[in-house]
């Protein structure tokens, strides 16, 4: 499996604007300039649409329409770009559904705002990132965080998890999925909305 | 499981459960059985959606990520291992020079009456080799570790010449096994035991059956202890000392066989001297403050950049990397 552990660096990112990519490029792209925005976006999403069980779906949405334009032409500024790939979804959505969100026609030009937030410099976001995992670990459910460490850090295979754990191995998978699952959430998204 | 995802009331596809999808698969082809079949329906999985291809880059992401970060604990206050019991024997040397001269003696007449069907095994920095002899005996070479192995009908020898090895051994009463390492040795009463040697101390940690160490001297000043499991003994030129310690301490002695290395509420520098064990890029701490802030955690043993991550992250370390090594300071 290729290491993604670089993808905060700056020089991990090829950069070729207004180009075509491979689809491994592609990848990088997507890894190191666009999911690094899924908690702004996130904020982003919950202030402009009213039923917050939709974010992960519109989220997602935003994200496969990022994916399908940058295949044709790598936008110039990832974030300006995801942004704005945001609010029209946002628009379509409240076509499509004819109802309007509360919020959503007087606070639609907070793009503004979300694109203004500062961005903090690389270093920051690693230190943050490795704190919030750690923290993401923590308060995983017992079982899934040890079936966690003792793969990813004790290097255990799955059979040798299982009875270790004195479980199936089929639960062993269930454990290594629910966790992987709640860590990439608090990993890659908004953790202070996070219940 | 259904490929076909069912829309909330926005028309969107079911993001949660594409990404529970995109999981199962991590998981399976990380950790089960996968063969070609697995691999050409996972792509057939990805090509089938943008949407499928983004819920597994961000999963895989993730899971990259958790090897790289370990397990990493903060300090606990210092919590004293409890030493079930203790026993030391100072060993007063009345001339070291005799000693020198029987020591030599002893090693070069010792060379000469083994068979020349001596072979030797060797480790480099990171290295990491399990050796399975004939007599059924097991033995995993650490990090930097040279051995030399001589069977014969009637004995079983291994010196160890540097570095750290876990011997488990296929007890045998009529063929002793017997690890030489300077002048101490260890014989196997059915055991499974890791001899560690340093520049002026070898450590024995005896996890399973009974083992006795000597210090090769002779009359007066030979001194023997016989371990049990849970002991640990530190033997130098002049002392030997034997500790118990709980399972927990020892299973971290041992992490180094799983590729980790096991801190608990151990100082920077005894850390970062361990970590440069294991690889060619150096840890060096920058200062006398820093030495002495203590951390906890597993680690995978080669990657050091984990480990300065975690110093930086959660002592708030100043971390500078230079090209041969990597220095942490405040």
């Amino acid at each position: 499996m290729s290491d993604t552990s670089d993808i905060s660096r700056e020089d991990a990112t090829p950069r070729r604007e207004g180009g075509r990519m491979s689809a491994p490029d592609l990848r990088a792209w997507f890894l190191g300039e666009v999911l690094p925005l899924e908690a702004s976006l996130t904020r982003f999403l919950r202030r402009n649409w009213r039923n917050d069980s939709d974010i992960p779906d519109l989220l997602h949405e935003t994200y496969v329409r990022v994916y399908d334009a940058a295949q044709r032409e790598i936008p110039a500024s990832a974030k300006a770009f995801a942004f704005a790939t945001a609010q029209n979804l946002l628009v379509d959505m409240v076509r499509r559904e004819k109802v309007v969100p509360i919020e959503a026609a007087s606070e639609m030009d907070m793009l503004d705002v979300a694109l203004d937030e500062p961005g903090p410099d690389r270093k920051a976001i690693a230190r943050d990132e490795l704190r919030r995992l750690q923290t993401a670990l923590d308060h995983l459910p017992p079982r899934a965080r040890e079936a966690i460490v003792l793969r990813q850090v004790e290097g255990l295979s799955r059979r040798e998890i299982a009875q270790r754990m004195q479980v199936t191995e089929r639960t062993v998978k269930w454990h290594l999925t629910e966790g992987l699952r709640a860590l990439a959430k608090a990993f890659h998204g908004d953790s202070r909305g996070a219940p | 499981m259904s490929e076909t995802h069912s829309s909330g009331h926005l028309g969107l596809p079911d993001s949660e459960a594409i990404s529970a999808r995109a999981a199962e698969w991590i998981v399976e082809k990380e950790t089960g059985a996968w063969g070609e079949a697995d691999e050409a329906a996972l792509q057939a999985w990805l090509a089938d959606s943008p949407a499928h291809r983004i819920a597994y880059w961000k999963l895989e992401a993730t899971w990259d990520r958790t090897h790289r970060i370990a397990a990493f604990k903060p300090a606990r206050r210092r919590a004293r291992l409890a030493a079930v019991g203790r026993r030391v024997w100072p060993v007063l040397l009345r001339s070291a020079a005799a000693l020198a001269f029987v020591c030599a003696g002893g090693a070069v007449a010792m060379y000469f009456s083994q068979p020349p069907r001596e072979q030797a095994y060797a480790t480099t920095i990171g290295g990491h080799e399990t050796l399975a002899l004939d007599d059924g005996s097991r033995i995993e070479l650490n990090t930097d570790t040279a051995i030399r192995i001589a069977m014969t009908g009637k004995t079983r020898r291994v010196w160890l010449d540097k570095g750290e090895a876990y011997f488990d051994v296929h007890h045998d009463a009529a063929r002793p096994f017997v690890v030489m390492a300077g002048n101490a040795r260890v014989i196997d009463l059915g055991t499974k035991f890791t001899v560690r040697r340093e520049a002026k101390r070898l450590n024995v940690a005896l996890l399973e059956g009974r083992a006795e160490l000597d210090n090769g001297e002779q009359g007066a000043d030979a001194r023997s202890a016989v371990l049990r499991p849970g002991d640990v003994a530190v033997a130098t030129a002049d002392t030997l000392a034997v500790t118990r310690k709980p399972e927990a301490a020892m299973k971290a002695t041992l992490g180094w066989r799983r590729g980790v290395l096991v801190f608990d509420d151990t100082e920077l520098t005894a850390a970062a001297q361990e970590f440069n064990r294991y690889n060619r890029k150096k840890v060096i701490v920058g200062d006398a403050h820093t030495a002495r802030l203590r951390i906890g955690g597993t680690f995978p043993s080669t990657n050091v950049d984990a480990f300065a991550d975690a110093a930086e992250a959660i002592l708030g370390l100043h971390v500078q990397y230079r090209k041969n090594d990597i220095v942490i300071s405040r």
